[in-house]
């Protein structure tokens, strides 16, 4: 077993700003993710960032990723990445259980930031299980990262921010968004993007949802159907909508299963669509030592992963012992940044769901 | 299914590489992992559902859902959706949960 | 209704303008109708003629004295909410951002759409601006009917042949 001083789990926009503010400190750090790239989500966000320049707005995410990575470079030796790792056990000593291709092998980090994102969920409709329903955020992947079309006509399900852009997205591809549907009275993303993908021919209709998927083999077609005030569907509106692809766009959970193996306090959260862990005001988990950050913590914009990420990492470095240059103003100035995030309608819902965990906002 | 051109990407040709799908040959390129190359080729069904057999894709697309697991030069239950293709690989789908099996 | 289809009213669009006499020059038209943390269109904008102010959710205000509808903020809005609108004897001259391949040609004839995503008539592309600095939103220069004004909003997309 290896000793780490800091061991960050997750690449992500959150991952990665807290590696970067460890390895500024003076500390050693152990990236590690599953993926074959660094990255996470940013890896495909092909679209202009919102918020301020703190948070490079106006860049696109793939942007960001390369000023985010570029930023790591020059601690060379200091940093080590292990990608196509998968960390698949963790225990109450903070030793980590991890699998890269046939090998098996365990480390052991002092401090630990988690920066695990969440994944897409799925929605109970009828054939929800044919190939062709595919998670949005999938969607963007095979788009945007590989060069690939998921279909040639495509049903959006769901109206946040996700299924806005990826509509758009699609879009872009050259694909055809043949229409997108939300259970909900009103537009939930920002209607900036609604409007965007509106006046290019794309029909939002609320109060609306998928009943089925047709098709054998894969999807044929998606029927959809009006809902009622108790969100049920309402016999006689359904309508066919020609499609080989319908595209899950109804929020995300946080990937907390590591954090509950080694015993951190989690509580659920609605709004944050599952449990996430409890945390101090150092973002440190109810186990010493142990940080949590981005999506994990609470389902919010990449801007807010970011400075959740520095802050993090910030704290890290300080329990190991390191001097962190203006430590309190900038996590002074960090906390200001997502405050200013949080701060309109868009973080009516960030901020109910940190009341509940008794997070100051 | 590849994008030809896009606004924002730079799609430059990248070298194919081959692979066998349940014994037929395909091509992915460089870059591809195993259910984007499949993708590409108009295979989405990637894996079965364990009692009723039912045909099931990529989901998630991040390691997460196993909804992609298939078996690849005999190994069962290998995320196809975050493994890169190697050129020569044997793809197949999956039926049931997978046998493990000493090297 | 806008925060049901994605469509401001005729009312909510024309709040966003200056009056007629003013886009005798061209100005930004800034259509950021709800509160949302971002501010790129102050910060980008070399005249100052845009705030958002400390706030970043605040809505954009614009000085129509300062602006000089030069288009840095069409191109940097992330949400490609801001045209560029100037009227013309009988025409109106719109820029607008656009994120789809091919990019038109100068001189070619293009479907111009509404807010609805409708075609509502055909305008002509008189220059294309998509360099460094635009950073792959490129900046589209359209000729339309005067009667247009408060309609037009983008062309409609076309891919290649």
């Amino acid at each position: 077993m290896q000793n780490k001083e800091a061991i960050v789990i997750g690449g992500g926009p959150a991952g990665l700003t807290a590696a970067f503010e460890l390895l500024q400190a003076g500390a050693s750090v152990c990236l590690i993710d599953r993926n074959e790239r660094l990255g996470g989500q940013l890896t495909k966000q092909t679209h202009m960032f919102f918020g301020s320049e703190k948070q490079y707005a106006s860049h696109r995410g793939i942007d960001i990723l390369e000023i985010l990575t570029n930023a790591l470079g020059k601690y060379g030796n200091k940093l080590e990445i292990l990608t196509q790792t998968t960390v698949v056990g963790m225990y109450r000593d903070k030793v980590l259980a991890c699998v890269k291709g046939d090998k098996f092998f365990k480390l052991k980090g002092e401090k630990i930031v988690f920066a695990t994102g969440a994944s897409e969920k799925a929605l109970p409709f009828e054939n929800n299980d044919l190939p062709g329903v595919y998670a949005a955020g999938a969607v963007q992947t095979l788009m945007n990262e590989y060069g690939i079309k998921p279909g040639e006509k495509v049903l959006m399900v769901g109206s946040g921010n996700i299924g806005l852009i990826v509509s758009y997205q699609l879009m872009q591809a050259g694909v055809e968004v043949v229409g997108l549907v939300e259970a909900a009275d009103r537009i939930g993303g920002y209607l900036v993007h609604a409007s965007k993908i509106k006046r290019l021919g794309v029909d939002i209709l609320t109060k609306t949802s998928v009943k089925r998927a047709i098709g054998k083999e894969s999807v044929e077609a998606a029927e959809i159907w009006d809902l009622d005030e108790q969100w049920q569907g309402i016999e006689g509106t359904e309508r066919t909508l020609e499609v080989d692809t319908i595209c899950v766009a109804v929020g995300l959970a946080p990937l907390t299963e590591l954090l509950q193996q080694m015993g951190v306090k989690v509580q659920y959260v609605r709004e944050f669509g599952g449990n996430v862990p409890v945390l101090d005001e150092n973002y440190q988990t109810s186990v010493e030592g142990v940080y949590a950050c981005g999506d994990l913590v609470n389902i919010e914009e990449a801007s807010s992963a970011m400075v959740e990420g520095r802050i993090a990492g910030i704290n890290a470095a300080r329990s190991l012992g390191y001097d962190v240059e203006n430590a309190d103003f900038r996590i002074k100035a960090l906390h200001h940044e997502l405050k200013d995030l949080r701060g309109g309608p868009p973080g009516d819902k960030v901020r109910k769901g940190l009341k509940k965990l008794g997070v100051a906002t | 299914m590849r994008i030809k051109e896009h606004p924002i990407l730079e799609l430059a040709e990248k070298p194919p590489i081959p692979f066998y799908f349940n014994g037929k040959k395909l091509y992915g390129i460089e870059g591809d992992t195993i259910a984007s190359a499949l993708h590409a080729n108009g295979v989405k069904k990637l894996s079965e559902s364990i009692h009723l057999k039912r045909p099931r894709g990529f989901y998630c697309a991040i390691g997460n859902c196993a909804s992609c697991n298939m078996v690849v030069d005999g190994e069962p239950n290998v995320r196809t959706c975050i493994t890169p293709l190697k050129e020569g690989m044997r793809v197949e789908n999956q039926q049931g949960k997978g046998h493990i099996h000493a090297k | 209704m806008i925060e049901k289809d994605g469509v401001p009213s005729l009312n909510q669009v024309k709040a966003e303008f200056p009056t007629l006499e003013t886009l005798e020059k061209p100005k930004a038209i800034i259509e950021c109708y709800k509160r949302i943390p971002c501010n790129p269109c102050e910060t980008s904008c070399p005249f100052d003629a845009i705030t958002v102010g400390e706030d970043i959710n605040d809505r954009p205000r614009i000085d129509f004295d300062k602006c000089t509808g030069c288009g840095i903020c069409v191109y940097n809005c992330p949400g490609l909410a801001i045209t560029v609108s100037q009227i013309k004897g009988e025409e109106v001259h719109l820029k607008i951002p656009y994120e789809f391949t091919p990019l038109p040609e100068k001189g070619k004839r293009v479907n111009v759409m509404n807010r609805s995503g409708e075609v509502i008539t055909q305008g002509t592309v008189t220059k294309v601006q998509a360099g460094k600095k635009q950073n792959k939103t490129a900046l589209i220069h359209l000729s339309i009917p005067k009667e247009y004004v408060y309609e037009a909003i983008t062309i409609e997309v076309s891919h290649g042949s």
